[in-house]
């Protein structure tokens, strides 16, 4: 029965964890139309930043700056949010495909800096001693895990609150009306570019918090944590919840880390040791083939609250289409 | 600093270009950044290989080609491979992306294709593994040609290979209907449906192009390095950067941003080391998005 209570402590930490990625990337895309495919990346910096600024130093590598915790988690959304910044300032005036192709950039090199600058990340060997919020508690698990639950609920409970508030605000609302008619909202003289980086640098700001959040809650982070898989899971978490709500982007987080988990566990079950491997990567087929399913059938979501605003012209269409994807 | 940078480059530039042809063609076409174009890549290597095998397993072991490393078997799986990859292309198309595409919002196509790609990628990892395979394992003796410069049959083949592709890509997209409406479509989509271009077919024929294209790069690759489910997802990065570079939709654009990309990747592995090589085209693809985001040969946005 404990194990079990702390097992479900676990799982929900690490699938809050992600829900708070999923609210960055609902900001992004949800909110605001900005489509990044590399947000991996921006997980990825927070991390090492929050890593680099917290260890004790280490005569291996760079830094080690043994600050404290919460000086860390600032840090990570500053790098995290600057880096988001500059990829919206060379995009975001361009056609949107352009954003995608260069966050997916953005991942990869981060992905090749984690991996080869060894004197700034460790290398493939990563970085470990990462102090723990009440790592003092570590004997006991259970109560560590109930406590690192309470610290990332709190945490994703406020980024919630926050957005949800930002979305209602002037701010927000200019957002929604870029997203919907561009057109229309700058002739209102409200600048688009603008906007749009700093909405991509809030979302940049927030996926690197949660990097920050899992590696102070793991103690070791390393290259291969931050795979293009990890943007995938995100993306799917957001669309089976729905882009546009915040509530959507939690709960889609949980039920897809919930199903993931789960047929992880399945086939550690079904398969001999020697199939784990081809397992996994049936175990991503799924999911992907679920992402384009979704997208045919019920492209909002669960909770989603885009509304497809029928263009002009086009609206017999896009009423019959409306139709279809209703409940 | 020796020039032999210049053969390796013009090779790596060779498969990002004939690879860009199809992200180019799908871009400006049908206006959305195919993620799963890389996995064409792979999938159209894979399926060679294949036939490579079953040919094998009926007439045993066959010569190579004079100095070549390969024999008549892999032309003949080539010519499956692309036919299969293209065949490939049309199907995702048909089940998935022109649904999406109907539908009007272009961004969702992209996701889409991410998806697939990634679905595409797994599916390659769980059939045949992740461990790489090769097309034969035979190591060939470079020749010198001058100037401190080795090159190997199977390389001059290839670069000949790839220099006929493209001269006839080239010649379909300028001399005849299919190519130029293609062109048409490109430019201004409205105006093409009213002067009754059949968008349909033309649509076809860009995933024909593409996936073949995709095809014989992805069986170079696996000619000169090596057969993984990764090789396309890895090139696709250097791809969107040769389309980008050379201005989309433009065919000798994305072929001269191919060959710099390569030409820059190979002459960076010698200053910096082979494991930033990655790096590069991001650096590039970010400095042309800075200075000229139409790229060479690029038109403006309408």
């Amino acid at each position: 029965m404990m194990d079990l209570l702390g097992y479900g402590a676990f799982f929900l930490t690490t699938a809050l964890i992600f829900s708070l990625v999923t609210l960055g990337l609902n900001l992004q895309w949800g909110l605001t139309g900005l489509f990044n495919v590399g947000l991996a990346g921006f997980v990825a910096i927070g991390a090492y930043t929050s890593a680099l600024l917290t260890t004790p130093d280490d005569a291996a590598r760079f830094g080690g700056f043994g600050l404290p915790i919460l000086a860390g988690w600032a840090g990570a959304m500053i790098v995290g949010g600057i880096a988001a910044a500059l990829t919206g300032m060379a995009t975001l005036r361009l056609r949107s495909d352009y954003l995608a192709i260069t966050t997916f950039g953005v991942a990869v090199v981060v992905q090749l800096v984690a991996l080869n600058a060894q004197k700034l990340t460790g290398g493939p060997f990563g970085i470990g001693f990462i102090p723990r919020p009440f790592g003092s508690l570590a004997e006991t698990p259970l109560l560590f895990n109930l406590s690192n639950l309470a610290v990332v609920s709190a945490v994703t409970l406020m980024a919630y609150l926050a957005l949800e508030h930002l979305s209602r605000s002037p701010w927000g609302r200019v957002l929604k009306a870029l997203r919907e008619d561009g057109r229309a909202a700058i002739s209102l003289g409200k600048s688009a570019r603008f906007y749009r980086v700093q909405a991509f640098a809030v979302g940049g700001a927030i996926m690197a918090l949660a990097g920050a959040l899992q590696a102070h809650f793991t103690g070791f982070i390393a290259p291969d944590n931050y795979l293009p898989i990890l943007t995938f899971q995100v993306w799917v978490m957001l669309i089976v919840g729905g882009s546009g709500s915040n509530a959507g982007a939690i709960a889609g987080s949980i039920l897809v880390w919930a199903i993931w988990a789960g047929s992880g566990t399945l086939t550690s079950v079904l398969f001999a040791p020697e199939q784990q491997a081809r397992a996994a990567s049936l175990q991503i087929v799924a999911i992907g083939v679920m992402l384009c399913v979704i997208l045919l059938i019920r492209p909002n979501g669960l909770f989603g609250d885009r509304p497809r605003r029928p263009k002009p012209g086009k609206q017999k269409k896009a009423a019959a289409s409306e139709n279809e994807a209703g409940p | 600093m020796s020039l032999q940078f210049v053969v390796d480059g013009l090779l790596t530039g060779s498969m990002i270009g004939l690879g860009a042809i199809g992200v180019t063609l799908t871009y400006s076409i049908l206006r959305f950044s195919n993620f799963a174009h890389g996995d064409f890549m792979a999938w159209g290597t894979y399926a060679t290989l294949a036939v490579v095998s079953a040919i094998g397993a009926m007439f045993g072991k066959v010569a190579p080609i004079g100095p070549l490393s390969f024999g008549w078997p892999l032309l003949v799986a080539l010519v499956v491979g692309m036919a299969f990859t293209a065949l490939l292309a049309l199907l995702l198309d048909k089940v998935l992306f022109s649904r999406l595409r109907s539908q009007g919002r272009a961004i969702i196509v992209v996701m889409a294709s991410f998806g697939a790609s990634m679905a595409l990628r797994s599916l390659l990892e769980f059939t045949f593994s992740s461990r790489p395979t090769y097309f034969s394992r035979a190591i060939q003796i470079a020749m010198p040609v001058g100037f401190g410069i080795r090159i190997t049959p199977d390389q001059i083949a290839l670069l000949l290979l790839t220099a006929v592709l493209v001269l006839g890509v080239h010649l379909l997209m300028t001399r005849t209907q299919t190519g130029r409406s293609m062109q048409a479509l490109s430019q201004n989509a409205a105006l093409a449906r009213i002067v009754g271009i059949d968008v349909a077919s033309v649509v076809r024929v860009t995933w024909i192009i593409g996936g073949a294209l995709a095809c014989v790069a992805g069986v170079m690759i696996g000619i000169l390095v090596q057969i993984r489910p990764f090789m396309g997802f890895d090139m696709l990065l250097p791809m969107f950067a040769a389309a980008i570079l050379g201005g989309i939709g433009s065919i000798p654009g994305a072929v001269l941003g191919g060959l710099i990309i390569g030409l820059a990747e190979a002459g960076a592995v010698q200053l910096i080391g082979a494991e930033w090589r990655a790096a590069i085209s991001f650096i590039i693809l970010m400095a042309v998005l800075f200075v000229r985001p139409i790229g060479l040969f690029g038109v403006r946005e309408r």
